[in-house]
Formats: C-alpha cells, structure tokens, sequence
C-alpha cells in the first residue's frame, strides 16, 4: 500500500499552489472580514495529469463544491456542457427514460418560500450505496473517490438505481449513436456522473465546472488542505445533501 | 365425479403442454424483442425502474420457496398428512423458481451478460446473496426430492428436508432484504420486510399448492379427504392472517414517521394505489378469502376454499404491484423541507403503466412454471396418495 503523501512532497498539490500563488496576483476580493471569494482561474486551477499505467491514487479524494447562491436561475450551461463532453444526447418519446447525468433542482423552503437552484449529480459517495447492492461489481468507487459503473460487467439489473437517494443514476433505454470514443455508453447499462474522470485524469476539469459562467462551481482534492475547495470548506458552512444518511459525499453544496 | 379416459387425458395434457409452452415462449420472444429494443419499448423510466415483469418475478421467486412448506411440515415437522404431498411440493418448488429468475434474468439490460453475473461476485449487495441462494436451493431441492423417490434414500429425506427449510427460510430472507437494504427510498429499508416476505411466503405457496392440487385431483376424479381440506384451509386462513398482521404493523410504525407521513397518505388514500391496497390487497387478496375459510357454509367445501385461495394469490399480485410500484411512483425526498422541481421528475408522483412486452415477459414466468408443473406431474406421478386410516389414526392423536 502507498502510504499518503505529505503535502510538501506531492507535486500535484505543490502544483496547485504554484498555480494559485500565480492567479493571487490577479487578487482577492473581499466579501466579509476574513472570507476572501477567490477568483475562479484559481478555484478552478487544472489538476496534474494522471500517468498512464498508475493507478488513482487513494491519497486524493476528488470533490465538488457547488455554491447554490452563484447558481443562475434557468441557466443550463452546465448541463449543456456535461451531455455534449460525455455524448449524452437521446431524445426519447418518454422523456422520463432520457439519461441526465446533471440536472437542474430548484428548491422552494416550505417555510418561507425562498427559491434557491442548484445542479445535481451523482454525489460520489465515500459509502456509496449503490456500490454495495451492485452483484457483479460493476458500481465501483475509484481509489480517488470517483464512482463509476464498468460497462463491461454492468447487467442492468438497475439495483443501484434503486438504491441511490439522490436519483443521479440513468438507464440507457435505447440504442446509442454518435458516442464519444473517451466515454463509451452502452444500451442497457446504468450511467451516472463520471466526475469527467477522462478529463480529471488527463488533469483538466469535469466540463461542468468549466462551463459555469458564475464560477459556482469547485473542483479539487478534498483531502489537500492548501486546494482551494478544502480551503473554502474550511472557511464557508457547506452542506452534504442528505446527510443523515451519512454517506460522505464528495459533492458539497453551499448556500442551501 | 367423471373420470377422463386415458385418450382424452392425453390429450388434454399436449394441449396444457402446448399452451403453456406458447406462453413461455411468447414470454422469451418478448423479451428478445425488448432486448434488440431497449427497454424502450417498456413502461419502465429512470423513476420506476421495476415494473410489471419484477412483481411477477417476485411472486413467483416468494412463492417457490413458499410452496416448499407443504413438504417441510411433512419431513421436519413429521406432519403425517403433509407427507404424501412433499414431492409435489418440492416439484412445484423448482418450476416457480424456474419462471421467477427467468423473468428477473430476461429483464435485465444486458441479459447476455448472464455469465458476468455468475462469475462477478460483490459480497456486500443482497443481489449477489440471492446468486449464491438460487442454484444452491436448486441443488437442495434436488436431492430432497432423489432422497424421497429413490427408496435406498428415504432414510436420508429428514436430514435433506431439514436442510431444505433452513435453505428456504434463508433464501426469502434473501428476497426479503433486496428491499429492507435500501437506504434511499421511503417504501423500503425496513427489517421487517425479511420476515414479512417469509410469512407472505407461507401463504402464497400454500395457495398455490392448493388449487395445484386440487386440479390434479379432479384430473384424476379424485376430491380431497375432508380432514385433508380442513387442515390445509385452517393453515391458510393463518398465513393469510398472518400476512395481514405485517401489513398493518408495517404501515402503523411507517406513518408514525413524519418523515414518512406523506408517503403513507400517499400510498394508502391519494394515489392509484390507494384503491389497489384497499381493494385489491385488503378486500380481494385478505378479508374475502378470510371469510371464506372462516364461514362454515363455505369452509367445508373444496370449491371454495380453493376461490380463497386463488383470491389470496391474486392478492399477492395487488400486495406486491403496490409495493414495488408504488414505493417508486413516489419521489424520493432529497431535500426534506424542500418542494423540489426539475427535468427529472424530481418531487413528482410517476405514474406507470406497463406495455405489451413487459406483461407478455411476466406471464411469460408463469408458463414456464406451469409447464415444468404439468410435465412434472405426469412424468413423476406426484399426485399426492393419502392412506386415510393413517390420516385419521394421526389426527385422532393429536386432537
């Protein structure tokens, strides 16, 4: 087993530090006394690029936070940019058997009525459960935390959709065309957020987080304490949604 | 009462034969046909992911081990009358199992990837148990039935029955906990639904038998010794009670819940399967059948305490549609406190109905059953042979 790396020691991170020194110089702004809202170029500094042949690495634990206060109202540029990266692109007569790897929630607080919007997706769980129902393995969580579904040995029993709470998995209900070679989709295997993990492992960012044009969205290692999701964890209350089902999410939200 | 001749007999044999054959082979084609499709070509979404080929699959897979019951009390329990009837019971076994995970099997996405699952074991998903629980309870039942048949292996049938049950209870505990482990959704994740699914077994396969049997006997102008049906009714009315007893206990606790309220009102008063439950699983499948084996006019006579128990098992059918359907029609609640909307159906009520193929495919489970059943019987000659003073001797003790 490869013991953790220090934070001084790993290049990634002493990476992301030299790229976030580098956009410090484009400045802070401040929005209250010892909370500074980072430029996104740092936020959404790329990640170093996996070596092929070398496995993920269980020292990184890729996450999101998503500020629901930044999140447009009707905008869908996310969404957009997820179904166009990973060829989801069905349109099917029952809307409802359609794949949405990202979605657009609004929310209504029954309490005072306030509106509040944000993208939801599969939450890459630490204790995901649809990695535990699935009986052949397929659901699988990366040692990085990413979990994915192996379209090799997925059945389509659909276990797993059953068992998500946060109804990020879909079914492909039809024949596929026009796929994208770095995201093989197949008819009759289950599909969810793949955190972009060909565009993680190539050390760019999931397209989402590319695409949002209010910066809503942080994408990074969650166990570096000098990322800037970490730090903005560290310094913001973030919610995990559902968490009293205490399943560690890797996708956090803020302003809900 | 008549008696077929042989000719006629035969005859009536080919066309069950070939009718239960066009039934299952209809049900593959569909499922072919879904196959080549995507499902498509069904009513199921990205919301109800389970639909009309499961709730038959799960009746069928309950009912299987359920049936199994009939011999357990004959070989664990040393049930004199219960004895003469483990055979069949063990064949009846084996056939409903057989439908059961065919439907489960051809509804699959990749049902090709058979192989995959055989070969791909995850030890924590409750599926993966059930892979391990279904060719096992085969082999069981196997060798409880050679031990039976095979009179140098009667020695061996308590030992083999004894086995037998263990295996069976585990099993729908099984089949029980595919939902009881189930964090997401407000229908499941409850742990008495491993025992409820035992219970739900008792009765349902016990129905079964029963009118199998039944038929068999009138096939072979036979009617069932009185004490035989007064037994076998009396044990029925207690499953069925039995069953109801859960239902009640699980919903009382579940709307206790205010996290759970809303889907309880849901399911029980304002939804399309208010009047399934109250209908369908309370009045057809629960207090009709109940009055029936309770009412003496009726109690006594084979033709009615044969409708309660075709009643009971097309209650199974509404019990298990509102479970597995309903308990998904529902939206689950990802942001409590929160009226949710979105592309996803998110905060909406689903609503689904099945097509053509997926009800072909599911009746398609019930032909293969009933034809493993009619050539079984004919080829084994498991037609249950009572030795009435016997009968009569062993009930006079227990009395």
């Amino acid at each position: 087993m490869t013991a953790p790396q220090t934070p001084d020691r790993n290049p990634r991170r002493a990476f992301i530090a030299a790229a976030g020194a580098g956009v410090a110089g484009l400045g802070f702004t401040a929005i209250a006394p010892g909370l500074h809202l980072m430029a996104v170029g740092e936020a959404n500094a790329a990640t170093e690029a996996r070596k092929a042949g070398t496995a993920a690495s269980p020292a990184v634990r890729w996450g999101l936070l998503i500020d629901a206060g930044k999140c447009a109202p009707g905008c869908s540029k996310c969404i957009d940019a997820c179904h166009n990266e990973n060829g989801v692109s069905e349109k099917l007569p029952d809307p409802r058997q359609n794949s949405q790897w990202i979605r657009k929630i609004e929310l209504v607080d029954r309490r005072n009525g306030r509106k509040t919007e944000l993208p939801m997706m599969c939450q890459h769980c630490a204790n995901p459960p649809c990695v535990d129902v699935c009986p052949t393995g397929a659901s699988m969580k990366r040692a990085d935390g990413i979990v994915l579904v192996d379209r090799h040995t997925c059945i389509g029993c659909r276990y797993c959709m059953m068992a998500c709470p946060y109804k990020a998995r879909s079914f492909v209900h039809a024949p596929l065309t026009q796929q994208n070679p770095e995201v093989p989709r197949g008819q009759g295997c289950v599909e969810s957020c793949t955190l972009c993990v060909h565009r993680v492992d190539k050390g760019q960012q999931p397209a989402c987080v590319e695409s949002c044009p209010e910066g809503a969205m942080i994408f990074g290692d969650l166990n570096d304490t000098n990322s800037a999701i970490a730090k903005r964890i560290a310094s913001v209350p973030t919610t995990q949604v559902r968490s009293d089902l205490r399943l560690n999410q890797g996708v956090r939200y803020q302003g809900i | 009462m008549a008696t077929l001749n042989p000719r006629n007999e035969e005859g009536l044999f080919y066309i069950l034969t070939a009718i239960g054959g066009l039934v299952s082979a209809v049900g593959i084609g569909a499922a072919l046909y879904m196959e080549h499709t995507g499902h498509v070509v069904t009513g199921m979404n990205n919301q109800i992911v389970w639909g009309l080929p499961h709730v038959f699959a799960i009746f069928l897979i309950v009912t299987a081990s359920g049936v199994l019951n009939v011999a357990s009390m004959g070989s664990v329990f040393s049930r004199k009358l219960y004895k003469p009837r483990a055979p069949l019971s063990g064949l009846l076994a084996l056939a409903m199992i057989s439908g059961g995970l065919a439907v489960i099997m051809l509804d699959l996405g990749r049902a090709d990837r058979l192989m995959v699952a055989a070969t791909h074991f995850n030890p924590t998903s409750v599926f993966g148990w059930n892979v391990i629980l279904y060719p096992v309870f085969y082999g069981i039942v196997a060798v409880y039935l050679w031990t039976m048949m095979e009179q140098r292996m009667n020695p061996y049938t308590k030992v083999a029955g004894f086995a037998t049950f263990i295996w069976r209870i585990v099993l729908t505990t099984g089949t029980g906990s595919i939902f009881a482990f189930l964090v997401a959704r407000q229908a499941y994740g409850s742990a008495l639904l491993a025992p409820m699914f035992i219970i739900m077994s008792f009765s349902w396969g016990l129905a079964v038998f029963l009118v199998v049997q039944s038929t068999m006997y009138a096939w072979n102008g036979m009617s069932l010794p009185p004490l035989v049906l007064q037994r076998m009714k009396n044990l029925l009315a207690t499953f069925i009670s039995a069953v109801l007893y859960f239902t009640i206990v699980l919903h009382l606790v579940n709307a206790y819940f205010a996290k759970n309220m809303a889907f309880e009102y849901f399911l029980l008063f304002d939804s399309e399967f208010a009047s399934l439950f109250w209908i369908g699983q309370v009045l057809i499948g629960t207090l009709l059948p109940l009055a029936l084996l309770f009412y003496p006019a009726t109690a006594t006579r084979a033709l009615w305490v044969n409708v309660a128990a075709l009643l009971a098992i097309l209650g199974a059918f509404f019990q298990l549609y509102v479970f597995i359907i309903g308990g998904q029609a529902f939206p689950l609640d990802i942001f409590p406190g929160y009226d949710i909307t979105s592309s996803f159906m998110d905060g909406m009520v689903d609503h689904y109905s099945a097509s053509l193929p997926e009800v072909l495919l599911a009746f398609g489970g019930l032909g293969i059953a009933f034809t493993m059943t009619t050539i079984g019987v004919r080829i084994l000659h498991f037609l249950p042979q009572d030795d009435l003073a016997e009968l009569e001797a062993a009930a006079s003790a227990t009395d």
